[in-house]
């Protein structure tokens, strides 16, 4: 679409998109030179404030909190697709008694913010007597009860989108309605849906993060301590770059096994894949 | 209802300065993600490829650690002083801003492709084609998911409270201080959150309807 917005351009065109380019450039250039200079001017990059990071103690315990993050991502991961798989089936359901809670679950955790969630685990359950709740047990939790919910609909939007005549076929072989969703509608709404799932795969990773406020020892954790350590000169935005790098790193690795299944996938005949673009994954 | 009641000074101040957040990047987010989406299909390569750069890094870039960088970065660069709450409706509106930018860039794509080639034949440049042809049809169909994204960002502001605004998600450390339950004041704030939800979920499917593209 976006080639149609505009003509081939002529020879004028583009002495004018290459002004425009170096403009841009220099934009840019101009405003990341800025906070480069002030953050070197005000001594962000001076080696004693590095020097943290070169220890083999810290660089283990950074791997350590990487490690954490991917924990609570992988755990929460498995258990937000057996439960969003479980909601869609259960909104699916022909018995109104059970559509409708798995309607009024969904819903529910879609609208309360994950973050409320994990303080409702942290803070909350051990008020009224809940004891045992670890801030990965409330992290996991929260992300779980929230991206299970958002799953459920992707699960379900898939399902209903597949043509009639699958389930029909499947009804008129004599199939039951469970072996009809578990053999031949969750297959196909998964391999369509797949990049829509690995891009909320990513917001769960991302999420993983909100765990600092929960006192989660993960990697935003560990960057906050390590940039809080006056020995080094409070090294904040080291630590900052060296986190962010971190999660960058990670969020890009998966939406690259994103778009390469997108691609394998849409090659293969008579594959619906919906593009993860087309569907905005909740935030 | 007790704890509601006691503390209403509590909920107020910091559901209203929720909503101070959720209103200054709405609108920040909506402008920003809009040129961004503009730049991400524009004519020339070097704008296609910074806005592309900037979603590919934020997008992936956790909220947390945004406002990380914002609330306690931002002091170092030794510019104008903003309290936190400026920190945060900065941050909250970059990051946004690159879902807003994805779904603009996917309503341009449900406009169908004559509409362009029309207005380019008729002599449009690039910016009017895009401003007064596509633009306007694009941000009709782009309604749900626009409002899924505003939605995300009113749940979103929730995580100011751990760079020292006091909005809805520091209402808890605030009523422990008091010495008041942590369970009950939590569950209120999830309530109210979800009547805010069902408020925004009522105004899109109302704009929905009002602005239906018939094709």
């Amino acid at each position: 679409m976006s080639s149609v917005l505009f003509d081939a351009p002529g020879p004028k065109a583009r002495s004018r998109y290459r002004i425009l380019g170096v403009v841009t450039a220099l934009v840019i250039l101009l405003i990341v030179g800025f906070v480069i200079l002030r953050f070197a001017q005000s001594g962000q990059f001076e080696a004693k404030k590095w020097q943290l990071f070169t220890f083999p103690l810290v660089q283990q315990t950074i791997a350590q909190s990487v490690g954490a993050t991917l924990a609570a991502f992988g755990t929460a991961a498995v258990f937000s697709l057996v439960l969003g798989i479980f909601l869609a089936f259960g909104r699916l359901s022909d018995r109104r008694w059970i559509s409708l809670p798995c309607y009024g679950f969904t819903e529910l955790f879609r609208a309360v913010p994950l973050l409320i969630l994990m303080m409702i685990f942290y803070y909350g359950l051990p008020t009224v007597g809940v004891q045992g709740i670890t801030p990965f047990i409330a992290v996991v939790a929260g992300l779980v009860l929230y991206n299970g919910s958002v799953l459920a609909e992707v699960f379900r939007a898939g399902i209903e989108s597949l043509p009639r005549g699958q389930s029909e076929a499947g009804y008129a072989i004599g199939l039951p309605k469970s072996a009809v969703m578990t053999s031949i509608l969750l297959p196909q709404a998964i391999r369509s849906m797949l990049p829509v799932i690995i891009s909320q795969l990513v917001v769960i990773l991302k999420d993983t993060a909100l765990g600092f406020i929960v006192t989660y020892n993960e990697i935003l954790f560990q960057a906050k301590f390590f940039g809080s350590q006056i020995q080094y000169g409070s090294p904040i935005i080291p630590s900052a770059i060296v986190a962010g790098v971190l999660y960058v790193g990670m969020c890009l690795i998966l939406a690259a096994i994103a778009k390469w299944l997108e691609k394998r996938l849409s090659r293969q005949p008579g594959a619906a894949v919906i593009p993860a673009a087309a569907i905005p994954a909740e935030v | 209802m007790n704890t509601l009641l006691n503390n209403s000074d509590l909920f107020i101040t910091g559901f209203r300065n929720t909503l101070i957040l959720f209103f200054f990047a709405a609108i920040f987010a909506l402008i920003l993600g809009t040129v961004v989406a503009t730049l991400r299909v524009s004519p020339v390569p070097a704008m296609r490829a910074a806005a592309t750069l900037y979603v590919n890094v934020v997008r992936n870039t956790p909220l947390t650690l945004v406002l990380f960088f914002f609330a306690l970065g931002y002091p170092k660069l030794g510019l104008v002083p903003i309290d936190f709450m400026t920190a945060a409706i900065i941050g909250l509106s970059l990051y946004t801003a690159t879902y807003v930018a994805e779904a603009v860039r996917s309503g341009i794509n449900t406009v169908p492709v004559g509409q362009a080639e029309a207005a380019r034949a008729i002599g449009l440049p690039f910016t009017q084609t895009l401003t007064l042809v596509i633009l306007p049809q694009a941000f009709r169909a782009v309604i749900p998911p626009m409002f899924s994204v505003f939605i995300a960002l009113l749940k979103n502001t929730t995580v100011a409270a751990g760079f020292s605004v006091f909005e809805a998600g520091a209402i808890r450390a605030n009523l422990s201080e008091r010495g008041e339950p942590a369970m009950a004041g939590l569950l209120w704030v999830a309530l109210v959150f979800i009547a805010l939800v069902f408020i925004l979920s009522a105004a899109q499917r109302k704009l929905e309807q009002k602005w239906k593209v018939d094709r």
